[in-house]
């Protein structure tokens, strides 16, 4: 009998992630090779990737990617999206062969928009309808799921170590401007497809190494915002949380952070009161979103990505700067291994926010109007 | 000098030619392009040489026992994890948890360390771990230290040298930190002192082991900067769950 000890599996997760701030355009071979450099710190139950500006002739297109157990659930999932959505283009997402890649689910993509009646009322934004929809066929159990549903981005993920999973998907022939990845090393629950990093919701996107106490009352507090979890893994919360608080509540991006990974109230209260009240409203108000357990994540977006620790630093991540090009990873090497001589390197603190925002961009500064008050995408 | 190119070599491979590198009779060893490869040096005994170039990985010189290492650029996480004796001088940034539960020998970092540095240190008889930061550390510095010493000399300007929770749960050895620490920055278990004679002498020999590794001429510190940590009580939590 083999006894616990005998071999040792050295691995806990690993994320990286790179954006070009002026949107220059690149393959996913870069972002593969990052990953693949921390190939140890996964299992092979988990590999994905997101990459945003990669279909720039459907960029006014929500870009809906799904797994289907069998032809049966993609055809009653097209006659769903048959009376919701007008679907501009659909097919298979292309693959290739990858010997360690099996039991893939059938894996499609669609370019839709919200059929105009749905949204002629004026009650509800096109992102909203849209989130509707993720949430009511992700609950369905029809063997249908979306697992990525922005516009001119695209979630690409699955069970398999990274690397492998990136040859899979055929990343190489892919161009954006922002690409972020994770190689997975579960805890508590078995690596499915749909289990995989990164997680998404409209142009959101999380890859996180971690694991999270506070799943279930994040949850609790989620779902009556009408957010259903489903995917059996404790990082969706994650990037529901980040919807609801910077998409539809309209709060910037450092103070959905200080939700997230708030500042000890002993820290609070030596800030200048103008400052405290923030933090103080912010905690208590959104009590239930704090994010409790080790964490270290990119959260992905449209307008850029941002990274961040939980708040005594439980995991690891380095930045790196070169140029207009900003780099995030669980190791340095991976930055290395893809930008030898950096400008710049250094570990971000526990709760500090590292920002790789496209120029000219703004995740919702304290200015702009959330969607909830003004209803517009 | 014995020469290796890790360059894409996978970790298992470079540690097993290192090792026959050894059994072949390399007194210094010389690995170049290093990146991300762990283990490396791992509870090899000895006065063996090694310089590497390049950014190695995880739980560098974990359980080493007498080499050196020597790291031209930064080291990742958990270097000299539970070492047992040795030099290692990093000449840039050294990771979290540096010296992790470390029991003997020296660790010298020109840069700045990251979260944990010499977390459950610890020191026996004559076996008394050494770390020095040349920048700033990370915070939960010493947690739970048990023994040995640490310095930090936050460069470039001494000042904040050192992040929060510095010392939390120390029950033993000294940390000696450039500038001032604020009491909330301090864990509930330690108290500052001012170094006296006895530690003045020991922190001038640190310095000059400081300034012969990295080849620095200037002798700026003024001693009377540094303040001094020590534990409250070698025992801070025994009363945790019975109380006496």
């Amino acid at each position: 009998m083999l006894r616990e000890g005998d071999f040792r599996i050295p691995s806990g997760c690993a994320i990286s992630g790179i954006v070009h701030r002026k949107g220059r355009a690149m393959s996913g071979e870069s972002i593969i090779r990052s990953i693949a450099l921390m190939h140890d710190r996964s299992n092979g139950l988990g590999g994905g990737f997101a990459a945003y500006g990669i279909y720039p002739e459907f960029r006014d297109c929500f870009a809906l990617h799904l797994f289907f157990d069998g032809q049966g659930a993609r055809k009653d999932t097209e006659e769903y999206f048959s009376r919701y959505f007008v679907t501009e283009m659909s097919g298979p997402i292309p693959t290739r062969k990858n010997a360690f890649i099996k039991n893939a689910p059938l894996i499609w993509r669609y370019f839709v928009r919200p059929k105009p009646e749905f949204l002629s009322a004026g009650e509800k934004s096109a992102n909203d309808f849209m989130v509707e929809r993720v949430m009511e066929i992700n609950g369905m159990a029809g063997g249908a799921h979306v697992f990525s549903s922005g516009k001119n981005m695209g979630a690409f993920k699955g069970v398999g170590y990274a690397e492998d999973i990136g040859d899979f998907y055929r990343l190489d022939e892919y161009r954006g401007h922002i690409w972020t990845a994770h190689g997975r090393f579960p805890t508590n629950t078995p690596g499915w497809w749909g289990g995989a990093h990164p997680f998404t919701l409209l142009d959101w996107s999380v890859v996180h190494n971690g694991e999270i106490s506070s799943y279930d009352a994040n949850r609790r507090f989620l779902e009556m915002y009408d957010y259903q979890c489903t995917l059996q893994t404790d990082t969706e919360v994650i990037a529901y949380i980040f919807d609801l608080l910077v998409r539809r509540h309209g709060l910037s991006v450092d103070i959905a952070a200080a939700v997230v990974a708030p500042p000890f109230w002993s820290e609070i209260d030596r800030m200048p009161p103008d400052k405290k009240e923030m933090y103080r409203a912010a905690r208590i108000v959104y009590s239930s979103l704090l994010i409790n357990g080790p964490f270290s994540i990119i959260l992905g977006s449209s307008r850029g990505i941002l990274a961040l620790n939980d708040r005594i630093k439980l995991r690891p991540l380095t930045a790196a700067e070169k140029g207009d090009f900003l780099y995030v990873a669980s190791e340095e090497s991976a930055i290395r291994e893809i930008c030898p001589q950096p400008d710049r390197v250094w570990m971000p603190r526990g709760g500090e926010l590292v920002w790789g925002l496209l120029a000219g961009s703004a995740l919702a500064d304290s200015g702009a109007c959330p969607e909830e008050i003004n209803g517009t995408a | 000098m014995f020469t290796i190119n890790a360059r894409g070599v996978y970790y298992k491979e470079l540690n097993q030619m290192v090792r026959q590198a050894l059994s072949d009779g390399a007194g210094e060893i010389l690995i170049k392009n290093v990146n991300g490869q762990c283990y490396i040096a791992d509870a090899l005994r000895g006065s063996v040489r090694f310089t590497l170039e390049g950014t190695p990985g995880n739980n560098l010189a974990a359980y080493m026992d007498g080499p050196e290492v020597i790291i031209r650029g930064n080291a990742q996480d958990a270097v000299a994890n539970t070492m047992n004796s040795g030099t290692i001088v990093i000449h840039g940034d050294a990771g979290d948890t540096l010296g992790y539960a470390m029991r003997g020998g020296e660790i010298f970092v020109r840069g700045n360390a990251g979260y944990r540095a010499g977390i459950h240190l610890k020191e026996y008889g004559s076996k008394i771990p050494l770390i020095v930061v040349g920048g700033k550390t990370g915070d939960f510095l010493g947690e739970y230290m048990a023994g040995g010493i640490i310095a930090v000399l936050g460069e470039p300007d001494g000042l904040n040298s050192v992040g929060r929770w510095c010392g939390t749960g120390m029950h033993g050895g000294v940390m000696y930190i450039r500038g001032e620490v604020p009491d909330y920055h301090l864990g509930n278990e330690v108290r500052i002192c001012k170094p006296d004679a006895g530690d003045e002498a020991i922190l001038s020999g640190i310095l000059s082991r400081f300034r012969r590794h990295f080849k620095l001429s200037v002798a700026t510190y003024d001693l009377q900067s540094f303040i001094k940590l020590v534990p409250k009580s070698n025992r801070p939590y025994g009363n945790v769950y019975v109380d006496f």
